[in-house]
């Protein structure tokens, strides 16, 4: 996928000049805050487990080799193949070959965020394997040659006359006379049309949300069921996965499994939650006959043992996204990479380097509703904060401050994403004001300063500078 | 020479700046997986089993599935046909092997014929039985196998799950509890199905809609006996 985070401030402005985006992003506010808020609350110990997925992720990761070696193991002692992939190239090598190997020529995909990030439909394009999305919202991108703009809903910048018209230019073997007027008939039709994709698929791909150390087993999280059609019937099911998904054991991922469905989409539980172990046994009726994991790390060792280790907690659950008021105004395309919202503001630097992707932390409004809802505890704004030091260590300085400084002008220009911020969204990108503490004027944003100075934060959380002011005063004033 | 994954690891290791003796790092990988410490487990499942169950129920129907109670396994071909009426489907079902299921007096109900074996793409009520349930979330828990395979769980467009009211737990951790026990530690079932209503998308506009790949309906059949 070509990365197109570094024009993301032109990116921005088209996303918000674009009324059909605009329309569909809409969604993203009515669709997923009120629901997440209703299933926390109504879980008594919903924050309690939210601090034990952190735990369990810092034990894991703090124990990382240990356990991919105990997973790898168990996977191989069930009878599956386990192929380690340094890289993203590596990765997509591994899958081509068992594809050759089996003769496969259609091979069916459940959702999967891994095999976006290592590009892999465009490979297989290129080596005559035609890749099926079956994720009614993956499917309905792909008809349209575009990539996912959310983690969990990726069709989410979409409107349903949108769908309506891919369908009918598409499915033309249908009744062009046919009703596609409501949501309904459409997926109706999209039902259809995989259900025999399934069946024609030599090779079935899925990704996986967790790895289970003590049992080898992959999971997938999914409300369709196109993910368990897409690994049961073909010949193979291979699952891509990255080092960072294993957890310990069964009673770990139940830990983490609660507050999944309930951040991404209010959920108690998603539909269907599956738990696969090896490839078909002996007395199975059905079940692929060969079982690959393709365990990859493409940059995530690197992260570990860095201040970016925390991000290796994520889930990909997209609350961070959701709750967003920098995603709301834009969408998921405008982040250039595979990654939006808050978490791909972190991710996608260590991913694709600091040089593509460095002024994605300046995305931001610095709101901190990402961190307060992210399930994992992960402090995404600190974590932006780091990336920004970052690139005053690389000598970017003057480049990306100015560069950082039009974006933060460029949302502050649009009162609607300030209105939604809370008051701390004041918070403003430290690096403008270094050493000055406070603004009277900013370029670009005179219409706002006119009206109050702007706390310049040094690198340090609103709460903390506060106290200090606060401390300050009270000394100037004994 | 050296291999991807000695690679990977040799690099995990560098980057948690592992010392050479990790006695102490492995002890407390084995002590985990031997514990299998059990965390946060919400009180709204910890209840004695008549109201565990009638919380199964109610969880169950608050996401679209139905719900019949039947006092004995006597009486579960008759709620079977019942749905089947009640739906206008054709009296036909897809089943597997399952002995508990297969004792069920089936003869009683004169039209109704069973296909045994996996599930094909034109089935369209396909019958298994739980192993488990959840009461926290009223998730069906299934396992894969010739009793139950999985192709019945996902291709046909009514599910119709069995599942005995004693097998009714309050949370997913007794079921890990359950399956320990019958398939021995560290050991899976090919495939564990955690189903929680039927099927469903919100990938158009973010409206909810049912029957998206797998059924669009879920009837879970409860016998209390
Ligand atoms: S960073 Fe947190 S909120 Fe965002 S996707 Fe990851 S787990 Fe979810």
């Amino acid at each position: 996928m070509q990365i197109t985070s570094p024009t993301f401030k032109d990116n921005a402005a088209k996303a918000l000049a674009d009324a059909q985006l605009q329309k569909a992003l809409g969604n993203v506010r009515a669709g997923f805050i009120d629901k997440r808020q209703k299933a926390a609350d109504a879980l008594p110990e919903f924050e309690a487990l939210r601090d034990a997925a952190r735990d369990i992720k810092n034990h894991t990761l703090a124990h990382l080799d240990l356990y991919l070696e105990t997973y790898a193991e168990k996977v191989e002692a069930a009878g599956g193949q386990v192929h380690w992939a340094e890289t993203a190239e590596d990765a997509r090598n591994r899958i081509l070959e068992i594809c050759r190997r089996l003769g496969a020529k259609t091979v069916t995909k459940g959702k999967s965020m891994i095999t976006e990030e290592i590009g892999l439909n465009a490979f297989f394009e290129e080596h005559g394997v035609t890749p099926v999305e079956t994720d009614l919202g993956e499917y309905i991108i792909q008809l349209r040659g575009e990539h996912p703009s959310h983690i969990i809903a990726p069709a989410v910048h979409l409107n349903k006359e949108q769908v309506e018209e891919d369908f009918r230019r598409v499915h033309t073997h249908l009744d062009p006379s046919r009703n596609l007027d409501e949501p309904t008939s459409l997926l109706g039709e999209a039902r259809a049309v995989l259900r025999e994709k399934y069946f024609q698929a030599d090779v079935g791909i899925t990704g996986a949300n967790f790895l289970v150390a003590e049992t080898g087993t992959s999971i997938i999280v999914t409300n369709e069921g196109n993910g368990d059609l897409t690994q049961t019937l073909p010949k193979a099911h291979i699952v891509v996965a990255s080092i960072e998904k294993i957890v310990p054991t069964l009673e770990d991922v139940s830990q983490i499994l609660r507050v999944l469905a309930r951040s991404a989409t209010g959920q108690d539980m998603s539909v269907y939650t599956t738990f696969s172990t090896g490839p078909r046994r002996d007395e199975d009726p059905d079940g692929p006959g060969e079982y690959h994991v393709i365990l990859l790390d493409n940059g995530r060792s690197a992260m570990l043992g860095t201040e970016y280790q925390e991000m290796l907690r994520c889930i990909r659950c997209g609350a961070c996204m959701n709750h967003c008021p920098v995603y709301h105004a834009v969408g998921g395309h405008a982040y250039g990479w595979v990654y939006p919202g808050p978490m791909g503001a972190v991710l996608t630097p260590s991913l694709v380097g600091v040089d593509k992707a460095g002024h994605l932390p300046n995305a931001s409004t610095f709101c901190g509703r990402c961190e307060s809802v992210c399930p994992m505890r992960i402090p995404l704004p600190k974590m932006m904060r780091h990336w920004r030091e970052r690139e005053f260590e690389r000598n970017l300085n003057s480049a990306v401050a100015r560069y950082g400084l039009g974006l933060w002008a460029f949302f502050a220009k649009r009162p609607a994403l300030y209105q939604f911020a809370t008051g701390t969204a004041m918070r403003l990108l430290g690096a403008i004001g270094k050493g000055k503490g406070r603004f009277a004027a900013l370029p670009l944003a005179g219409g706002w300063t006119r009206h109050r100075d702007l706390p310049a934060p040094e690198g340090k959380t609103f709460q903390s500078q506060w106290a200090e002011r606060q401390k300050k005063m009270k000394a100037k004033a004994a | 020479m050296t291999t991807p994954r000695d690679n990977i690891l040799a690099k995990v290791r560098a980057s948690l700046g592992r010392k050479s003796d990790d006695t102490a790092r492995r002890a407390a990988v084995t002590d985990r997986l031997q514990r299998t410490p059990k965390g946060v487990v919400p009180r709204r499942g910890q209840l004695p089993q008549a109201e565990k169950l009638d919380l199964f129920c109610k969880m169950a129907e608050a996401v679209q599935a139905s719900v019949a109670r039947v006092a004995s396994t006597a009486d579960v071909p008759q709620a079977v046909t019942d749905y089947l009426r009640q739906k206008n489907l054709p009296a036909h079902v897809r089943m597997g092997a399952d002995a508990f299921l297969a004792e069920m007096p089936w003869s009683g109900q004169k039209n109704l014929t069973i296909e045994s074996g996996r599930a094909k793409g034109s089935d369209e009520v396909g019958l298994s039985h739980a192993l488990a349930g959840v009461a926290e979330t009223g998730t069906l828990v299934l396992a894969s196998g010739p009793d139950n395979p999985t192709t019945i769980n996902f291709l046909p467009e009514h599910h119709i799950a069995v599942i005995r009211a004693a097998d009714i737990e309050g949370d997913m951790e007794a079921v890990w509890t359950r399956i320990r026990a019958t398939y021995g530690k560290g050991e899976m079932p090919r495939v564990v199905n955690m189903i929680t209503g039927p099927s469903r998308s919100g990938d158009i506009e973010q409206t909810i809609l049912l029957g998206a790949h797998g059924p669009r309906a879920v009837h879970i059949v409860v016998v209390e006996e």
